[in-house]
């Protein structure tokens, strides 16, 4: 009884999924698919020269061009983009010493209470303080924007698909709008208030150009020059480091425990063959 | 125990006596995974999966439990705390990556264990109990690993569970108050973080218990293997410790081996990037796709693109359930007296070059977006899927000419059976 039932439902799950496909079908080979312009002119992210020191499952962190970057970010990204995750102690995975952290984390106001009245008012920050927001709430942040809110920067890089890659070609992927895409798609524009940037999933963003010459931030003396390219690839590696600050630390913890199971699993094999060896005299396949 | 060649307990010094005889745990443990427990001497590699499935649940309570002790249930915070426990925690992002990962790999060898078992028909007679505990464990682990996707509260999260629970919103009357119920709301929030979290930390030991189960009815018929044929005699079995110990000791190694590479290398390569976007009610993914794992079961629920006298979603709700439950059925739907796929020509050209086939589409499709050719694909793959467990099952054993069996399993290891030959039967062919 159970069969006939079985062999019915069967048929009939069949039968309509299979409809759908001869619709979906006619559908698919008769109605002509439009080209987009976001579909054709989106450029996937790519890394700058030479790739990033962090690279690769032995790469580690350039802590001199983390530091560059962290130099961007504050001087640059800050004016807009928070860095809720990271606190100023963890500036110490950059390589400063305890008495920079301070002095670091005393240049930020952050919010605070009066002591004496009990008001709502602003404090040097603390090493155990976190980066402080630039606008004191999601509507301030939005008002000041033309309504798109700059996101929290701690995590962009994990948040997008090859994410340092993709803030490296944002951050040099602004460019006059290509010949042939208007060629192509004559009704294609950049909104108002929007700028174009073929590393943008849909080609036009609402945040204007952060790195718009060389030098604009002053690299310290040793450092290679702040071209808006080298300035990319250091904020780029810096928000690396913001979204995993351990991520080096894993990776060098993975290898000796990779040794280890590798060991352990090859001396598993050998005690494996030992136990069968003594079960199975004239196995077929020994 | 099962067969009456198998080694009995006896405690080797005083403590293991007294505890013998008072609470024979030892005993239970000896007979379960020791040697007191005759495996078929021919197992293959395929039958490593179960106690490796074992080893991840146990991964997986283990770290999650850790994990429970940084985390909270709650909207406005749970996010944050994902980032502490993955900053501030010692190791937290060990424990972290572990049980994220450790779903994954969870899936791969449950994944495995289940198509071992549709391959040699390990669900057949007298072993239909084994199969249907282990449909429900399954269904467990679907409903544990979906609600714990929701717990970090990125956007995949919520959008996820959003879609989810939308489903049952598709069931005709009462859906919708369904839905609300099901989710404490209109939509995803606290009340539905507070009660996945809860069931989350719960199902685990669910599955733990139906597991026990499980085994249980496993060691009542005994171990199947790769011939399908019944154990016979003595000859035919070996103890599991410390053959299987030791085999399934190497195959822990090697997936542990890949285990680590994705921890400590590819950590977030299965998951996706938008879930490091905290979740946003007013901003919608541009594709909203459940983890890998749910893939197969997501393109057969997004193929019914028609309505046909019921609506189209609710044709996709109903097949993408069915595709599951019907393996509930599958102990009385596959009528051929042989067991293992190694026997069955025309089943097995169909398994290879059908099923096989036919899930990987399902898996690409459903984790792509849902465009053509994609849909197409996963139509197509559907309409097999449903073909093949509830047409081709039933009814390939009546066009199939199994090849000749082994006598014995002993015969199958090593190309003769001296009793087969002396005619020293002990028990009776089946």
């Amino acid at each position: 009884m159970i069969r006939p039932i079985a062999i019915l439902v069967g048929l009939g799950f069949s039968i309509v999924v299979l409809l759908a496909f001869v619709t979906g079908a006619y559908t698919w080979a008769t109605e002509e698919t439009q080209p987009t312009a976001e579909h054709e002119f989106h450029i996937a992210p790519h890394a700058p020269e030479g790739g990033f020191a962090h690279d690769g499952p032995l790469g580690t962190w350039d802590v001199a061009q983390l530091q560059r970057g962290y130099q961007v970010y504050k001087e640059v990204c800050a004016a807009c983009h928070s860095l809720k995750y990271v606190a100023f102690r963890d500036l110490a995975g950059l390589g400063y010493d305890e008495g920079q952290i301070k002095a670091e984390a005393a240049s930020y106001q952050v919010p605070g209470i009066d002591p004496n009245t009990g008001e709502a008012t602003f404090r040097p920050g603390l090493p155990t303080d976190y980066f402080p927001s630039p606008y004191p709430n999601a509507v301030a942040a939005a008002a000041a924007n033309n309504n798109a809110i700059p996101p929290d920067l701690s995590l962009m890089t994990k948040a997008r698909h090859h994410g340092p890659e993709y803030v490296y070609s944002l951050l040099t992927g602004y460019d006059a709008i290509p010949a042939e895409l208007t060629q192509e798609f004559p009704d294609f524009e950049t909104p108002t208030g929007l700028y174009f940037n073929q590393y943008f999933p849909n080609l036009n963003l609402a945040m204007a150009p952060p790195l718009t010459t060389d030098g604009q931030v002053t690299y310290a003396e040793g450092n290679p020059q702040p071209t808006i390219r080298q300035m990319s690839a250091d904020v780029a590696a810096f928000l690396t480091w913001t979204a995993e600050p351990k991520m080096v630390e894993r990776r060098q913890t993975g290898w000796p425990v990779l040794g280890f199971l590798i060991f352990a699993t090859i001396l598993a094999f050998f005690a494996k063959k030992q136990v069968w060896s003594s079960a199975t005299p004239g196995r077929k396949d020994d | 125990m099962s067969f009456p060649w198998a080694k009995e307990y006896t405690p080797a010094n005083p403590v293991m006596k007294f505890l013998d005889e008072k609470l024979p745990l030892p005993r239970l443990v000896y007979n379960a995974v020791g040697a007191g427990y005759p495996v078929p001497r021919n197992l293959n590699y395929m039958w490593n999966f179960g106690v490796l499935a074992g080893f991840f649940l146990v991964l997986q309570i283990v770290t999650g439990v850790v994990l429970a002790m940084h985390y909270a249930a709650d909207a406005t915070v749970a996010f944050a705390k994902v980032e502490h426990i993955m900053r501030d925690v010692n190791w937290g992002w060990l424990m972290r990556y572990s049980h994220a990962n450790g779903a994954s790999f969870f899936f791969v060898v449950i994944y495995l264990h289940i198509f071992r078992g549709f391959y040699y028909s390990s669900y057949k007679a007298p072993r239909e109990m084994v199969w249907l505990l282990g449909v429900v464990i399954f269904l467990l682990m679907m409903a544990t690993a979906f609600m714990g996707y929701v717990l970090p509260w990125g956007q995949m999260s919520f959008w996820g569970a959003k879609v989810i629970t939308g489903l049952f919103g598709a069931i005709p009357v009462v859906g919708e108050p369904l839905q609300v119920w099901l989710l404490g709301g209109f939509a995803p929030d606290d009340a539905a973080l507070n009660r996945f979290f809860s069931l989350h930390f719960l199902l685990p030991f669910v599955i733990a218990g139906v597991v026990i189960l499980h085994i249980w009815a496993l060691h009542i018929p005994g171990s199947s293997n790769p011939t399908g044929v019944e154990v016979k005699s003595e000859s035919d079995t070996v103890p599991f410790h410390p053959y299987y110990t030791a085999k399934d000791g190497f195959g822990l190694g090697v997936v542990l081996v890949l285990f680590a590479v994705m921890l400590f290398f590819l950590p977030n390569y299965l998951g996706h990037p938008d879930n490091y976007i905290e979740a946003n009610p007013l901003s919608t993914p541009a594709h909203i796709v459940p983890e890998w794992y749910f893939w197969p079961f997501y393109a057969i629920l997004r193929a019914f693109t028609m309505d046909f006298i019921l609506p189209a979603k609710l044709w996709g709700v109903l097949a993408m359930f069915a595709a599951i439950l019907i393996w509930f059925f599958l102990p009385w739907l596959d009528r051929s007296p042989v067991r293992s796929g190694h026997y069955r020509p025309l089943f097995r050209k169909f398994f290879w070059f059908g099923l096989i086939p036919v899930m990987a589409v399902l898996f690409y499709c459903g984790g792509a977006p849902a465009e053509e050719p994609y849909v197409m694909l996963s139509q197509l793959a559907t309409a097999y899927y449903f073909l093949h467990f509830l047409v081709i099952l039933p009814l390939v054993s009546s066009f199939e000419k199994p090849e000749p069996l082994p006598y014995s399993i002993t015969e199958a290891v090593l190309g003769s059976d001296k009793k087969a030959v002396l005619g020293e039967n002990t028990t009776p062919a089946t």
